[in-house]
């Protein structure tokens, strides 16, 4: 084997270490995400609590599985765009429902 | 005709075309489930009284499907490194198990299904069903249509491997780009549906 193909497999079992570390991650949070659920929290508080969690975890498989954590300046500048877009989608709408904002 | 830059980066996006593709795609996907999640927050806030999700649904079946589903994630990039690594055999038995995961998944959902259709349950009963239908079943397709890819490259789609093992090592990266981001889309959807 070349030096540079050990290196790259050496490279890659270190990605493996993660994937399996990230894997144990995303356990534990399942399990404590169904264990917040139990405690029957007030609505605002599990909301809150359970989008935190499921934040952790999608952050986890983007960065890691998705290997968004070391990605080109493309892909970021199309994701900006993303988010900024969904996140309109996901507040105009509320806003001109719940207080009349946009209808007075 | 040959495909441009489907091994080498293309040279002013510093990407391979495929996976500029596949991200592509994957933004309107997060704007497709972005304005169904959007209809969730005005139904429910709208709503006088919701249910909580765990006194319609059943809980342990989709915290059993959510471990099935992580567990494909890692199955789908352990495939990818496995061809990194330069293994073809690893790589079809993480692939098939990836397959056989998201074929566990769909199972668990026909008897969650059937049972709320046998106790007259139906997108028609409320507005939370007519949502947790069209959320989960939009899912399902995005988990059948990844199936079908993920088996295309286990199979016929794998002989690629022999006359171009780095365009197929991409190929199989951007299914598991699509695969992962069907894994994100349920670690949203299962608190919101089934513990709130």
């Amino acid at each position: 084997m070349s030096e540079h193909a050990a290196d790259h497999a050496a490279d890659i079992d270190r990605h493996v270490k993660v994937y399996i570390t990230v894997f144990v991650a995303l356990m534990a949070l399942t399990i404590i995400t169904v264990a917040i659920s139990r405690l029957h929290l007030p609505v605002h508080e599990a909301v809150t609590i359970a989008l935190i969690v499921a934040i952790i975890k999608g952050s986890l498989v983007a960065s890691f599985f998705m290997h968004l954590i070391s990605e080109k300046k493309l892909i970021y500048a199309v994701l900006g765009l993303t988010v900024a877009f969904f996140f309109a989608l996901l507040f105009l709408p509320v806003l001109t429902h719940s207080n009349g904002f946009w209808i007075h | 005709m040959e495909i441009p830059y489907t091994v080498e980066a293309r040279p002013d996006t510093g990407l391979t075309n495929g996976k500029i593709g596949i991200w592509l795609f994957l933004a309107s996907e997060v704007m497709l489930f972005g304005a169904l999640f959007a209809s969730y927050i005005l139904i429910r806030t709208g709503a006088q009284t919701w249910p909580r999700g765990d006194s319609i649904l059943n809980v342990p079946l989709a915290t059993f499907n959510t471990i099935v589903l992580i567990s494909s994630s890692v199955t789908m990039v352990m495939a990818w490194a496995s061809l990194k690594r330069n293994r073809f055999g690893t790589f079809r038995i993480y692939q098939a198990s990836t397959v056989l995961l998201g074929g566990v998944f769909l199972v668990v959902k026909y008897f969650e299904y059937s049972h709320k259709f046998e106790n007259g349950l139906f997108p028609s009963t409320s507005n939370f069903l007519a949502l947790y239908f069209t959320l989960t079943g939009l899912h399902m397709l995005h988990v059948m249509g990844g199936m079908a890819v993920n088996a295309y490259l286990w199979g016929p789609g794998a002989k690629l491997w022999k006359t171009n093992p780095e365009w197929f090592t991409n190929r199989v990266e951007n299914s598991g780009l699509f695969w992962h981001f069907v894994d994100l889309v349920w670690i949203f959807l299962f608190p919101t549906l089934y513990l709130l």
